[in-house]
């Protein structure tokens, strides 16, 4: 067992350069708070673990089935109200309610894709895209039992301090992401809901003809959607113990399609790349302006040109989500399909007679010597 | 308290139907859901805000403010066409975002000059007459004699003139169209200058209603006009205006609330059943009321 492992790792993972920077990078995580004791930063990091299962589970829906999704925060939202309802109303233990939580929101990703089965296209993104904002005015008007604008308070925490936190919510989204790679792994010997994915995405009618019952996967893929989302709700809403109707904000919904699409769709990294890129540069640039502002004080007074674009660069950053704006139209008039897919293009070739990855700069295939290129 | 309702429905669904006209024009056309067609009337109020207004220390008269504001809505919808939304027109999902990122940089760069000030204008006419009983600001009247000549002049252009019909040729079938001798990409740019130019002209009109309190606007009135749009089926110009007249008169219902079904707090609940008819439209009919499916649209 342990020595089949080794040769996978020696044989599959060594030789292909984005396996082993995604290793890195999880080993990177799982280290992260022995190298930065930062509260801040460590918190930052919570969020950005929290948003890359969200971004995933819309990937999953929206890249793999196809089902363009723009209200995904309705699994969010309702998987974390159901959890702060019933843990800080009726004092039900926490484990309990984060398990209905997430089972609610599974139910309300079924139920949303009743309507949504006869919807295709930018039909479904829009009639999805009301669904949150029909919850979050049911959260305002019945502000008695769910705190309206004042949020809802009074939950139980996840854990006491602030690196537990981080470790549990590493491994959900580890685990979580392990297993929704899995189900979208179209060469898989052992589930088929990957290539079915596929196979609705590319062409409905054809799927149908092959005796795919489509209806039943649609709904599974809802359903898988809805878990991974109301699980990333759930544990949103016990990180701070607090939440507002912001979890059902259109803003939640647009940025995992925001991570998704800057990390690559269709790709189950994509996500990830994305959430950790760019929350923690939205929450970086708040600090920039200190950083320019030091860099400024050192530039003797003599260069007039490099003091302005200094003040220019400075004025800049008090708008982050304008520079977060611009960095998004860049990339994806310069890399459409996304930064990672890109990257992986640029390190990974795949062999044109096995479909084998291998490293860009090699001049045959590894497997079969094919000549690459 | 009916006529009232009747009265601000048609007045109310006046103003968002020429908002929401662009919208499902260049989505008829184009193809394209334009997600910063509302940053761009917001673009339009702020402009004429800061140019009638001291706040900048220019002060011009309405007029060429008016031109000014619609002219920059209209170049900045060709800038965003040309340079990013065509070269990416492929990625469906790419465009979406370009779109929505274009609308988060305009409010930024709103609110790198106003701040979070409200587009406060004064009305283009003053006063209010009465109509059916229901008191009505002559703004309004001026709004929905706008709505109704920009919209029968649109109608016109669409069925009378050459690049009209071009247009809709481009919008029923680009491949034929282009073989017939149509140019596409002229065909589209006039597109979004109609459509920016509706949207720019939309904002200046809702501006002195105090819609626009803040730059973050555009946000609730994207959500309207995509509303709208929906229920009316994308890309029919017929089915904009019912549609706008539809949820006017959803929201109206809701704050009017004339059965007093809700008591305290209804006005929170106009989003919600805003939505709820959309999905009830969508449900019955899968195109909207008006719309057509292309043949890979449908299922």
């Amino acid at each position: 067992m342990l020595k089949r492992l080794l040769k996978n790792f020696r044989y599959g993972v060594l030789p292909v350069p984005g396996r082993v920077i995604a290793i890195v990078f999880f080993i990177f995580l799982f280290i992260f708070p022995l190298i930065i004791q930062d509260t801040y930063y460590i918190d930052m990091m919570i969020t950005a673990t929290i948003l890359a299962i969200f971004a995933v589970s819309w990937d999953l829906l929206a890249g793999y089935t196809g089902q363009f999704n723009f209200g995904h925060a309705v699994f969010f939202g309702v998987g974390a109200y159901t959890t702060g309802m019933l843990n800080s109303l009726l004092g039900w233990p926490m484990p309990a309610t984060m398990i209905i939580g997430i089972l609610a929101a599974v139910a309300v990703g079924i139920l949303t894709c009743f309507p949504a089965l006869r919807l295709r296209g930018p039909y479904l993104s829009l009639l999805t895209l009301a669904f949150p904002l029909m919850l979050a005015s049911l959260v305002m008007y019945f502000a008695h039992y769910t705190g309206g604008h004042q949020g809802l308070g009074g939950l139980t925490v996840m854990a006491e301090t602030l690196v537990e936190k981080y470790y549990i919510c590493l491994i959900v989204m580890t685990a979580s992401v392990l297993i929704m790679w899995k189900l979208t792994d179209a060469g898989s010997r052992y589930v088929r809901t990957g290539l079915v994915f596929h196979a609705i995405r590319e062409d409905e009618i054809a799927a149908r003809a092959l005796g795919i019952n489509t209806i039943r996967y649609k709904l599974l893929a809802f359903a898988i959607g809805g878990f991974f989302a109301g699980l990333a709700g759930v544990l949103y809403a016990h990180k701070h113990a607090y939440i507002t109707v912001a979890v059902f904000g259109i803003s939640l919904s647009f940025q995992a399609m925001i991570f998704v699409l800057f990390g690559g769709i269709v790709t189950i990294y994509g996500g990830i790349i994305g959430a950790y890129v760019l929350y923690p540069l939205v929450a970086f640039s708040y600090d920039v302006q200190s950083i320019i502002e030091s860099i400024r004080s050192a530039i003797p007074p003599s260069m007039v040109p490099l003091l302005h674009i200094m003040s220019f660069l400075e004025r800049f950053a008090i708008y982050p989500t304008a520079a977060l704006a611009i960095v998004i139209i860049l990339i994806l008039l310069f890399m459409p399909e996304g930064i990672g897919v890109w990257l992986r293009h640029k390190i990974e070739r795949e062999c044109p007679r096995c479909k084998l990855h291998n490293v860009a700069w090699r001049k045959e295939c590894r497997a079969c010597s094919a000549p690459l290129r | 308290m009916l006529a009232a309702i009747l009265v601000k429905t048609v007045v109310y669904g006046s103003v968002y139907a020429l908002a929401a006209i662009g919208f499902s024009l260049i989505f008829g056309v184009a193809r394209v859901i334009n997600l910063a067609q509302a940053a761009f009337s917001v673009l339009a109020a702020y402009i004429l805000y800061g140019l009638v207004s001291p706040v900048i220390g220019v002060q011009l008269a309405l007029a060429p403010a008016l031109i000014i504001s619609v002219g920059g809505a209209i170049l900045l919808g060709i800038f965003m066409y040309k340079f990013c939304v065509d070269p990416v027109r492929e990625h469906h999902g790419a465009v979406l975002l370009i779109t929505v990122a274009f609308a988060m940089l305009i409010e930024q760069g709103l609110s790198m000059r106003f701040w979070s000030d409200p587009a406060s204008v004064d009305s283009f006419v003053q006063g209010s007459s009465t109509i059916f009983g229901v008191g009505v600001l002559n703004h309004y009247l001026l709004i929905l004699g706008v709505t109704v000549a920009l919209v029968t002049a649109l109608q016109l252009f669409l069925s009378k003139t050459r690049m009209g019909i071009a247009v809709r040729a481009v919008a029923n079938d680009t491949e034929v169209a282009s073989l017939m001798g149509i140019s596409p990409a002229k065909v589209l740019m006039i597109t979004i200058v109609i459509a920016a130019a509706l949207a720019g002209v939309s904002g200046v009109l809702i501006a002195p209603l105090g819609y626009f309190s803040s730059p973050h606007k555009w946000g609730s009135l994207l959500m309207l006009l995509m509303v709208i749009v929906v229920i009316g089926g994308l890309g029919s110009i017929k089915g904009s205006i019912i549609g706008a007249l539809i949820v006017a008169f959803v929201e109206e219902l809701c704050i009017y609330d004339p059965l007093k079904l809700f008591g305290y707090g209804a006005a929170y609940l106009l989003n919600g059943f805003v939505m709820l008819a959309m999905v009830i439209v969508l449900v019955v009919r899968p195109a909207g009321l008006f719309g057509t499916l292309f043949e890979e649209e449908k299922l």
